[in-house]
């Protein structure tokens, strides 16, 4: 064991490689560790919040569905119920409509009627003047009993 | 058995033990220590460099992932230990973690290969473990002895560096002998830093070199004592490093 000048090379191989450390070994390092750290601590907590979000969006898609159905069971009952009215004001409308033909229709029948009723009349008093005249032959004079005869006609 | 002329027991282990060197005196240079100890350094922390300068968040390689690895079990222990903010505790360290253990791993290359292979380049002698080397240990441990003191003084100031250094523990009354306390306290740590090493790796490579004495029994011993010193080679070098982070952070701490 014999103590001579190898020291202080040995010292400075030794301060050389501690300076090569200190500059740069540790620094990159270190700061490559840290920023994966980092990354893996960012990653995990993006994952967190996009599964977050995940389970909003969910949510909030299976709000979304039940307000669809619910606002096309309110569009389907409406429709419904216009359909429905709809239909009464045909049924309404038809109905008037069928009211006011069967009224003109009655109208015209009582006035062909009257008008029938008129002539058979008119033609009644012809038939019983000529039966007349045939029976009573020359003694009845037709414009001696016109006035009689048209006080009959208006009594049938 | 490299070299033909002294085939005697303490012959082949002072061969081992022998470093290659040049000059003279003090001026004596462990080329096998330097050598290794810096090439493994540069592999290590210019390999290490290289990786972080272009290192991924997003898709870390394999080595990057080694790297890592290794990298925060030390900043953890670091941390655990220091509770100051330092740049520079981390990465002390760090250094001192895998260079440690590189050179602690040479260890497990058979004693005789390096030696063999080199002796017929002509070089006779080559110690290839330089943590058997005090020359290393020691300049290590009085390293982190110097940061040790300037970072007290950094992070108590002078004064309160001082007043610690003579008031710590017997209060102001018995100044001389807290200084004296002081001392050995501090002495005691680069020595027992470093010769813990030392001696834990130099008492390794002994054993190495024993049975590989033993001729056809070393077959069935080496393996088994080989496994173990991975042992050794991690825990040695956790131990430096720990005592190191412990040492700072006693440092950078008010005592009371």
């Amino acid at each position: 064991m014999n103590i001579n000048a190898t020291l202080f090379g040995e010292a400075i191989w030794f301060g050389v490689f501690i300076w090569i450390t200190m500059k740069y070994v540790w620094p990159p390092l270190q700061k490559a560790m840290a920023d994966r750290q980092k990354m893996i601590a960012d990653g995990l907590a993006a994952g967190e919040r996009a599964k977050h979000e995940l389970e909003l969006a969910g949510k909030r898609s299976a709000d979304a569905l039940r307000d669809a159905k619910a606002k096309s069971a309110e569009i389907v009952t409406a429709a419904e119920k216009r359909a429905a009215q709809m239909v009464e004001e045909a049924k309404q409308t038809a109905k008037v409509e069928a009211d006011k033909v069967v009224a003109a229709a009655k109208a015209e029948i009582a006035q062909q009627v009257e008008h029938a009723r008129a002539e058979l009349r008119g033609r009644l008093a012809d038939l019983a003047v000529a039966g007349a005249e045939r029976i009573l032959k020359r003694e009845v004079d037709a414009r001696a009993h016109a006035e009689m005869l048209a006080a009959l006609k208006q009594e049938l | 058995m490299a070299s033909g002329e002294a085939l005697t027991t303490s012959g082949y282990i002072v061969h081992h033990l022998t470093n290659l060197s040049v000059g003279q005196g003090f001026w004596t240079f462990h080329l096998d220590s330097l050598i290794v100890s810096g090439l493994l350094g540069l592999f290590a922390f210019v390999g290490m460099a290289k990786l972080a300068s272009r290192a991924s968040v997003t898709n870390p390689g394999k080595m990057q992932t080694l790297v890592e690895l290794i990298v925060s079990f030390v900043d953890q222990q670091a941390k655990d230990t220091y509770h100051g903010r330092s740049p520079l505790v981390t990465p002390l360290a760090i250094t001192i973690f895998i260079w440690v253990f590189l050179m602690n791993a040479m260890d497990l290359i058979p004693v005789d290969f390096l030696p063999v292979l080199l002796g017929f380049a002509g070089v006779h002698y080559f110690k290839a473990v330089p943590t058997t080397d005090p020359n290393l240990t020691f300049a290590m441990s009085l390293t982190v002895f110097a940061i040790m003191l300037v970072m007290g003084v950094k992070v108590k100031g002078v004064g309160g560096f001082l007043h610690e250094v003579f008031t710590v523990p017997f209060g102001a009354k018995l100044a001389p002998l807290n200084l004296l306390f002081r001392i050995i306290e501090d002495v005691a740590k680069p020595i027992s830093l470093s010769l813990r090493l030392f001696g834990n790796m130099y008492a390794g490579e002994m054993v190495f070199i024993l049975i590989a004495l033993m001729g056809i029994w070393q077959l069935p011993l080496a393996l088994p004592w080989a496994l173990f010193h991975i042992l050794i080679i991690t825990l040695q070098a956790f131990v430096f490093m720990m005592l190191t982070i412990v040492y700072l952070s006693m440092a950078s701490e008010s005592h009371g």
